[in-house]
């Protein structure tokens, strides 16, 4: 294709062909997937696969990171080396991944109680042996999962997806090939208290106008609710007695 | 009028509606959010009158005072022993409460309780920040003898142990062995080679299916078979 | 951390010949299952399960220049990261000296036994060859890294297959027909001694009981091609002997799950 006619695709509305605009790709959760774990779970969208493995609440060292009035989380993301779509990716926590583990701290922090276990630390272990895109999001989903199931109190789950915007078109969980498009398009990934519907993760890579930014954002509150479901099926179907 | 969303046994994950209206109220493991009743974690429904509570299905152990535990000497210390108690909080086992015999000042504790000893010990205190105290000093609390250690999952311990410890009792008889279970979730158990596992099994049996109705008749069918088939 | 009680008791056990979770002293976990192709970002891949052992295995492809020593032939890395995922003993930070030592006997193995037919991977002399990495990543380790690892490795080579190249850039979209030039199959088979007894495949407890392991690893054609000796205690040349005759006899069962 020349510039040009790139540059004329581009300028034309976006219009998905293989899922609607609300709808997210396939989703698979399973929890229980690592036995040595507190607490675990797997959650795949599209080719994008978390593992999350939760330890704790357990003995914090070094002493002064620990907090006396309650139990501190301690997020860390990384991508398993052979999970990039292109080169190998160097091991071990980079810029990008910490930045990551910090947000999905955020995100699932509102709705964890640590008040219990003063000094001591949770331990949240996030890692992808395959990704495409909406990769933090899919962390998120597969750590709230892990928490819940390692028996930490928390008021809610945590649901989330990356919306976007492709041309003026606001989508649901972007794919790679559609966070590559050229074109003004917004990458926003997103996270959700499942029963009051708050926001715990938001960012946003791209250009958009506000008022489709806004339109996503209600479009990714309700995938979040079908993710809920999903998240919540799969922590009943390990607890639920196999006759 | 409110309204039970959830059935008794029911499984519930956190943030998920319990009942609606104020006539419900919010034991452990649940909150209030206006008018609803909500889970507070992972667990199972249990509904007593008007007070709904869930009972715990995971989670690390919590030492809280009076527990029986059974925990491992990490390390000698100049007023006592440090314990593991596989939770967050190791525990101290002071001095006067290690043992009722004299311990005379600078005596070589190991000769009590060395590195790697497990103790069934009684929690004394717990404070706001969760240091804990043992006893060794009461009936029912010693060093164990060699034997198998394994660890269970601290919520499912009152099921393992059953009704004055009928479920535990039961086991023991089956295979002749003595067992140990402490509220923390490690197992102790002293069986014969061919016994062993046969006890292993049916705590996991308690373990995975202890929300079930009839499972002290489903565990003496297991250990039935076991100890037949076992015993030849 | 070393557990006394628990040691003792894996000896007392073995004494009469038994095992923690009753399975016979030269007996692997069941099922033992290896799925190629598990991860579609990789040129190659392997999920190995043995018993609650989980690894997955990834190998990914690149066209670098070839090191001053071996101008005409492919370069090999392998790389293990014991990661806290798989158990609450593993921090996270630089790989430690278990990782590391983990990556070495894997990495020897593939390399001693000749498995890759590295002078096909030349694509110009001192100039550029393939270069082929492999990453072994634990899921949970429940006992036995070294073998469910070397496992892993030897069956997600077998899958890879080559990336796009056009000579001057890998397109990792394409994926070619093209499968890597290998030659007879390596197997690695670890034995440990405990007491004066002589097991495979530990579960966890008894790995922290061991007082030596050794690592056997053979080519199907009966060649030894790599040993590693692990563990504190000597071994005698009758140890020696009888791990090697069992690494080699275990080694057609773990052969058997390859296929």
């Amino acid at each position: 294709m020349t510039k040009l006619l790139k540059r004329m695709v581009n300028k034309m509305v976006y219009k998905r062909k293989d899922r609607k605009e609300n709808e997210t790709r396939p989703i698979e959760a399973k929890v229980g997937v690592i036995k040595n774990a507190d607490g675990s779970a797997m959650f795949k969208i599209g080719k994008t696969t978390a593992l999350a493995a939760v330890y704790g609440p357990r003995d914090l060292y070094p002493r002064f990171l620990s907090d006396p009035t309650k139990g501190i989380l301690r997020v860390s993301y990384v991508m398993m080396p052979f999970a990039g779509a292109g080169d190998r990716v160097r091991p071990g926590p980079n810029r990008r991944s910490r930045e990551i583990a910090l947000v999905t701290e955020q995100a699932l922090m509102p709705v964890i109680d640590l008040s219990e276990f003063p000094n001591s630390v949770v331990d949240v272990v996030i890692e992808l042996p395959q990704t495409d895109a909406g990769t933090r999001c899919a962390g998120i989903c597969a750590a709230a999962m892990a928490l819940a199931d390692a028996g930490i109190k928390m008021k809610d789950l945590i649901s989330s997806v990356a919306v976007g915007c492709l041309n003026g078109t606001p989508v649901v969980d972007l794919s790679k090939e559609e966070e590559d498009l050229e074109g003004e398009n917004a990458d926003v990934p997103m996270a959700v208290i499942s029963g009051s519907g708050e926001v715990t993760l938001l960012q946003l890579d791209g250009e958009v106008e506000k008022e489709h930014l806004l339109r996503a954002i209600e479009m990714g509150k309700e995938a979040c609710k079908k993710i809920y479901d999903i998240q919540k099926n799969a922590l009943k179907k390990k607890y639920g007695v196999e006759k | 009028m409110g309204k039970l969303i959830v059935k008794e046994k029911e499984v519930v994950v956190p943030g998920e509606d319990l009942a609606e209206g104020m006539d419900y109220l919010p034991g452990d493991g649940c909150y209030r959010d206006k008018e609803k009743v909500r889970a507070g974690r992972l667990g199972l429904v249990k509904i007593g009158g008007r007070l709904i509570k869930l009972l715990p299905l995971s989670g690390k152990y919590l030492p809280k005072k009076n527990d029986i535990i059974i925990g491992k000497v990490i390390e000698i210390a100049m007023m006592g022993w440090r314990i593991d108690t596989n939770s967050a909080y190791s525990a101290m086992l002071p001095l006067r409460d290690a043992t009722s015999e004299y311990i005379a000042r600078g005596a070589n504790l190991s000769q009590y309780y060395s590195i790697g000893d497990y103790v069934v010990a009684k929690v004394t205190n717990v404070t706001s920040q969760n240091l804990v105290d043992l006893t060794m000093k009461g009936p029912g609390l010693f060093k164990l003898k060699p034997g198998r250690i394994i660890k269970v999952q601290p919520s499912k311990v009152p099921r393992i142990i059953g009704k004055s410890g009928s479920m535990v009792g039961m086991i023991k008889d089956a295979t002749n062995s003595k067992i140990m279970v402490g509220q923390n979730g490690i197992a102790w158990i002293d069986a014969s080679p061919e016994m062993e596992l046969v006890v292993v099994d049916a705590i996991r049996m308690i373990e995975k299916y202890s929300h079930i109705d009839g499972l002290t008749d489903k565990v003496k069918e297991f250990l039935d078979k076991a100890v037949k088939k076992d015993g030849k | 951390m070393n557990d006394r009680m628990i040691k003792e008791h894996v000896e007392t056990l073995l004494k009469k010949d038994r095992r923690l979770d009753g399975r016979k002293l030269t007996e692997y976990r069941k099922p033992i299952s290896v799925e190629s192709g598990f991860i579609e970002t990789a040129e190659g891949s392997a999920r190995v399960i043995i018993g609650d052992t989980e690894v997955l295995v990834g190998v990914k492809m690149g066209v670098e220049t070839p090191y001053p020593d071996t101008p005409n032939k492919g370069n090999l890395m392998v790389n293990a990261e014991l990661t806290p995922l798989s158990s609450p003993e593993f921090e996270s930070g630089p790989p430690g000296i278990q990782s590391i030592e983990l990556a070495r006997v894997i990495d020897r193995a593939i390399r001693e036994s000749k498995f890759i037919d590295s002078e096909k991977l030349c694509i110009e002399e001192g100039e550029k060859v393939w270069s082929v990495m492999v990453d072994i990543s634990p899921v949970n380790d429940a006992g036995n890294l070294f073998d469910a690892g070397a496992l892993g490795a030897i069956a997600a080579l077998k899958s890879a297959r080559f990336p796009g190249y056009d000579g001057e850039r890998v397109d990792y979209k394409k994926h070619t027909d093209k499968k890597l030039p290998l030659r007879k199959t390596p197997i690695s088979v670890t034995v440990h001694k405990i007491g004066d007894k002589l097991i495979v495949d530990p579960i966890s407890d008894e790995e922290k009981s061991s007082d030596a392991r050794l690592t056997v690893v053979h080519r199907e054609d009966g060649k030894m091609c790599a040993l590693q000796k692990g563990g504190t205690m000597p071994l005698s040349s009758d140890d020696i002997a009888k791990m090697i005759d069992l690494g080699i006899e275990k080694g057609k069962e773990l052969a058997k799950a390859l296929e």
